[in-house]
């Protein structure tokens, strides 16, 4: 899905420029129609991209400042770059650990959910079996209620299953907590799919199994590359279920271990410490975004959109 | 051939639906249950006992205060994100200068300011919240510091300590967070709908908001439905629960002046240890979620148009 939508001169402003320029055209070419309007509107994205981006600037700006000037002049520049900050958080407050973690996670609950997903998704769009249709719709409920109801009952199911406050556990989790959303994609994804490849597969003597994995899923692959981004940005952001299941703390992901060190730092005050973390954990999927803007914004807005 | 048909179906089906049913159905059926027990989640033994906790629950202003806090999250919050989110990308697509040879066309830059709005999607909620706390610092934040430099000095709020404006401050966040997407979904919308449309409306002499409200709305009514949708279930949910918890000083606000049913459901469980008050809350917190989707599918019930 593309996200340009009229034919438009091409102003092309390098996507790394992180900063909203307001663009030069003054109301002076614009006499023909309602140049006040122009202005205002035109107006309005600009003060919207500077809202977006300014705190996000003002963060990056903090992490390079120290302490004092943190507090004394928050809006001035940094008198001189402390890229210690960095390696503090980084080393001392658990930064590279937590990315490890939530690296460990993600990776694996995002080659399951991907895995199992469209396992279950393709037999749902391709074979007739009784009790079909009940199967799908019981995935398909699993997105619209609150995660925080079964959260309670979710806590001691993991307790008994000693898979409290463990990554494996976490990673079973996010998998199941994916799967509703994963499924519903993939198999409407899975029913466009023309059939008669994969009868010519089986006709040559390809069991089912052989089937899905060399002829199907390599045919699948825009549906899951879309679904696998936004499943890991979900992934990666969650902080909701690692807050509740979750809480050994060599265990703690990115989101969280933010939150814990913030609530820490309360006493102790290494605020610029913190900033370099903040701003370490949103410069890789900023970055990323940067870079695969269009398939991100693909693979969220077709989820949404169906 | 059928029987390995079934033994393929089984074999691809049982390893997704175990995890499933184990961690999603299974959990969510509990609560319903645990609902009406005096379980603390503490200890094995509980019994049944009842509506006693719905009864506790009307007579809790805690609850009260929650409830109202989400209702106030799920009817404002989607309605604002999406007017601003729908006048930002119509402008995008179609507000621009008319040129020669194109009916409509969006502003120059358009496709840098969709990057742009998009930004703060991809950045974890709770990162988010923790930005917003300091820049809501009434001491050392930028908001603060920013007034005092256009000579607004005299007005320093206390935003988050605030019990009047702290709900409104947590909010604000997650509008930040979610008007980008809803921009691109919007914008993606609005690229199919036929050009011809505008051409007609532009030889009839329809103004831009003619144009908005009378062709672009009608027919992206089905996206801003689901997106709103979409929208409430996040304002009632986990989204918000991540922000009033990280954000909100008590937790829940000074005076429990931000406190969500999701926070709460989150309280009575892991804090108080009344894990059965605590479902029966989350219960009440189902109702008003499903309430809301009936409602705006209903709401929104009209001629679908097809093009």
């Amino acid at each position: 899905m593309s996200t340009d939508t009229s034919p438009q001169p091409a102003e092309t402003v390098p996507p790394h420029v992180p900063e909203a320029k307001p663009a030069p055209a003054g109301a002076g070419r614009e006499k023909k129609t309602g140049g006040v309007l122009n202005v205002f509107s035109h107006g309005m994205l600009v003060i919207w991209a500077i809202l977006v981006v300014m705190p996000l600037l003002w963060a990056v700006m903090t992490s390079f400042k120290d302490d004092k000037s943190i507090f004394t002049s928050p809006w001035a520049l940094p008198n001189h770059l402390h890229f210690e900050n960095w390696s503090r958080a980084w080393n001392q407050a658990h930064m590279s650990d937590y990315f490890l973690n939530t690296v460990i996670v993600v990776a694996c609950s995002l080659f399951g959910t991907l895995l199992l997903g469209s396992m279950a998704a393709y037999v749902l769009a391709r074979f007739d079996f009784p009790g079909n249709r009940f199967i799908y719709f019981l995935f398909i409920g699993g997105m619209s209620f609150p995660v925080i109801l079964a959260l309670v009952p979710l806590f001691y199911v993991m307790q008994n299953l000693t898979l409290l406050n463990t990554m494996q556990g976490l990673i079973l989790v996010y998998i199941a907590y994916s799967l509703p959303f994963t499924v519903f994609f993939l198999t409407s994804f899975f029913k466009t799919l023309p059939t008669s490849v994969a009868e010519a597969a089986i006709i040559d003597g390809a069991s089912h199994t052989r089937t899905f994995f060399q002829v199907m899923l390599p045919m699948a692959k825009p549906g899951l590359i879309s679904v696998g981004i936004f499943n890991f940005l979900g992934q990666w952001n969650q902080y909701l279920l690692p807050t509740v299941l979750n809480t050994n703390p060599d265990h703690k992901v990115l989101s969280q271990g933010l939150v814990e060190l913030a609530t820490s730092q309360g006493y102790k005050g290494d605020y610029s410490g913190l900033f370099a973390g903040l701003v370490m954990a949103m410069l890789p999927v900023l970055a990323a975004y940067i870079v695969f803007q269009r398939q991100v914004v693909a693979g969220l807005t077709a989820g949404a959109l169906k | 051939m059928q029987h390995g048909k079934y033994r393929f179906i089984v074999g691809f089906l049982i390893v997704p639906l175990a995890l499933y049913a184990i961690f999603v159905i299974w959990p969510f059926i509990q609560s319903i249950y645990y609902s009406f027990t005096n379980w603390t989640g503490l200890s094995p033994q509980f019994s049944v006992t009842g509506l006693d906790n719905y009864q506790r629950m009307m007579h809790d202003p805690t609850f009260w205060a929650s409830l109202r806090h989400s209702v106030i999250y799920v009817l404002v919050l989607p309605v604002v994100v999406l007017a601003i989110a729908l006048f930002l990308s119509f402008m995008l697509n179609v507000g621009g200068r008319r040129k020669k040879g194109a009916a409509v066309s969006g502003v120059q830059g358009a496709p840098f300011y969709k990057i742009v709005y998009f930004f703060p999607q991809v950045l974890s909620i709770a990162i988010v919240a923790l930005l917003f706390q300091f820049l809501y610092n009434p001491d050392s934040g930028a908001l603060n510091a920013f007034l005092s430099a256009i000579g607004l000095g005299s007005v320093q709020p206390e935003w988050l300590g605030d019990p009047g404006l702290a709900l409104w401050c947590v909010m604000a966040v997650l509008m930040w967070s979610q008007v980008g997407f809803f921009v691109v979904l919007f914008s993606a919308g609005m690229s199919s709908i036929p050009k011809d449309f505008y051409e007609a409306a532009l030889l009839d002499g329809a103004g831009r908001a003619t144009t908005f409200f009378r062709i672009t709305l009608p027919l992206l009514w089905d996206t801003v439905q689901s997106g709103w949708v979409y929208m409430g279930v996040l304002a009632l949910g986990a989204e918000s629960f991540a922000v009033t918890q990280i954000m909100t000083v008590g937790p829940g606000g000074p005076a429990d002046s931000t406190n969500v049913l999701s926070l709460y459901v989150y309280q009575k469980a892991f804090r108080d240890g009344q894990a059965g008050y605590a479902t029966a809350i989350g219960v009440a917190l189902l109702i008003v979620t499903l309430l809301f989707a009936g409602g705006v599918l209903r709401l929104g019930r009209r001629e679908r148009l097809e093009y």
